[in-house]
């Protein structure tokens, strides 16, 4: 479906982030290819919010590079991008799924200019069409047009975060950072909203990179799986291949830490 | 002239910083420029951004024109006239025409302005991101980025709540293609004067110390949607002493029976034109109307 397929969207290698003298992020190396979803798994602490902070160009890149490929096939650094390079990308060519809606959203506002927002940074100044578009939007995401006027606080927490979802995929973006985009809901919902995205990122082609900190959501929605531990990759590979078949000590420690019902 | 007090109330020092600003601020059409504002011998909100900037431009061939809310016979132009002509002496009008510097509170004279003129506007709050975005540096960091999605955003929550762009004055404008800006609260019927104005627009805010400006013939257009397009506030009536059915009008209750009357906000205007034999309207309907204006 993409004319450059062949290439991978998401280039890093050897990224390294530190706070202060201790690195989150240690030669942390691998490559994301369109249509594709990287689980980044790994316990509290082991720098996977960091890596994804980096790669969305929300903070800086300590050593290393992060090529990522642009609609026109043009491989840009993130680590040498400016700011206003890569607030440009944030708003039109990725998207970004908080853990909290509260970070991700504009509670002030309405539903409808929630997700009109992205639509309107590019440019759309007519009224009728944003309209029409983001009702559309709420509706792929099983939120009734009728709330389009409604404020996001009036919202249930899975609600929120299906609009925050709305709101980035809105402009159709290619590649999309989810930080625990399930954190924080109860499991029916998590269920659903998982069911959602795995349809929609089959749908879009989208690429994206997803925290978790749940191996089942990265078993659910991954293609291939990075185990994070202080900062360093410990394990990268076909998520079923990691998962059932972990190598590395940590790895094998984690597969077997989940509690069976 | 007052003995004691320097050229127009500020030392020269202080004239000559705010010089400065006002230069960067006619080269960069719409950004905001900080400035070490002064304490001035009115409180803040009455016009000190203004009253600094006419200090540092005003020269002793000038003509002043002060107007607050159109009108020149107020408190506040009053008393800012008279500050000016205590300090400086230079020549004070309440014609549009003859003036050269006009310093002003909320409105644009009706007359058009011509080259040479300098219009000084008093600001309250520069910042048109203000109340959408709290943070002063996530705010500069969005003008830099010429970022103004959130202003749409407004305008988007405007129209679906009330069916159309409910905002009447301080209506964001963008400045030469790039800055948004607010005018000043300036009702919204002013902006179209904004836009390419042969005239130099001064924008001074003292207590939030920034200074913007739009130089001559510079494009300043009113934020809106292709569908919502913007639009200036239409009257069915018409001035009741002059009869103008062109100007900004302003509704005032003349009894304790709901009776009002419409009267031209900019005083010069309608005096000049009752002046040259204008009168109320014929058929001027008894103007017990009490339907919006606005809209």
């Amino acid at each position: 479906m993409n004319a450059n397929s062949d290439e991978p969207i998401l280039r890093v290698e050897g990224l390294r982030k530190n706070f202060g003298s201790r690195a989150v992020c240690d030669d942390i190396s691998f490559e994301l290819w369109p249509g594709e979803v990287l689980a980044v798994v790994g316990e509290s602490g082991a720098g996977k919010t960091s890596l994804l902070k980096c790669l969305s160009g929300q903070t800086p890149i300590d050593a290393g590079h992060a090529h990522y490929r642009n609609a026109q096939g043009r491989e840009i650094d993130i680590a040498a991008s400016d700011e206003t390079l890569l607030k440009r990308l944030q708003r039109t060519e990725w998207g970004l799924i908080h853990q909290n809606p509260r970070d991700g959203l504009r509670f002030g506002v309405s539903a409808g200019a929630n997700v009109g927002e992205r639509l309107m940074a590019l440019g759309a100044r007519h009224y009728g069409n944003i309209r029409f578009e983001a009702t559309d939007w709420l509706q792929r995401l099983e939120i009734s047009g009728d709330r389009i006027d409604d404020l996001p606080s009036k919202f249930s927490g899975g609600m929120q975060q299906r609009l925050q979802i709305a709101r980035n995929l809105v402009t159709k973006p290619r590649l999309v950072f989810m930080d625990e985009p399930t954190g924080g809901l109860d499991v029916s919902v998590q269920a659903r909203l998982l069911d959602l995205l795995r349809v929609l990122v089959r749908d879009l082609g989208l690429a994206a990179v997803l925290v978790t900190h749940d191996l089942a959501v990265a078993r659910l929605l991954g293609d291939r799986l990075l185990v994070m531990k202080d900062g360093k990759a410990v394990e990268l590979g076909l998520v079923d291949q990691v998962l059932d078949d972990p190598q590395t000590p940590y790895a094998q420690l984690l597969v077997s830490s989940v509690l069976q019902i | 002239m007052i003995e004691g007090y320097n050229f127009a109330y500020l030392d020269e020092q202080t004239k000559r910083m705010i010089r400065r600003a006002l230069l960067k601020a006619v080269a960069i059409p719409g950004y905001q420029v900080p400035f070490a504002s002064r304490e001035m011998p009115l409180p803040y909100g009455w016009g000190t951004g203004g009253i600094q900037v006419t200090a540092a431009i005003v020269g002793r061939s000038d003509v002043l024109k002060v107007i607050d809310q159109g009108a020149d016979d107020t408190t506040n132009a009053v008393s800012i006239r008279r500050l000016f002509a205590n300090t400086t002496d230079v020549a004070t009008t309440e014609r549009t025409e003859e003036a050269t510097i006009i310093q002003t509170r909320h409105r644009i004279p009706e007359a058009a302005l011509r080259e040479g003129q300098i219009m000084v506007f008093q600001v309250p709050i520069p910042e048109p991101l203000r109340w959408l975005e709290p943070r002063e540096a996530e705010t500069r960091r969005m003008h830099a980025h010429a970022d103004y999605s959130v202003m749409h955003v407004k305008l988007y929550e405007d129209v679906a709540r009330f069916g159309h762009i409910a905002t009447g004055y301080d209506y964001p404008v963008v400045v030469d293609g790039r800055y948004l800006m607010k005018p000043s609260p300036i009702p919204k019927f002013d902006n179209p004067k904004l836009d390419r104005s042969p005239a130099l627009m001064l924008f001074g805010a003292g207590r939030e110390k920034r200074i913007y400006a739009v130089p001559p013939y510079t494009a300043v257009r009113s934020l809106d949607f292709e569908d919502h397009p913007f639009r200036i506030e239409k009257w069915d009536e018409s001035c009741a002493l002059c009869g103008a059915s062109d100007s900004f009008l302003d509704e005032i209750v003349v009894d304790d029976s709901n009776k009002r009357m419409f009267v031209c906000s900019d005083s010069d205007y309608c005096q000049t034109r009752r002046a040259h034999g204008h009168g109320p309207a014929a058929e001027a309907k008894p103007a017990t109307a009490t339907k919006d204006a606005a809209e």
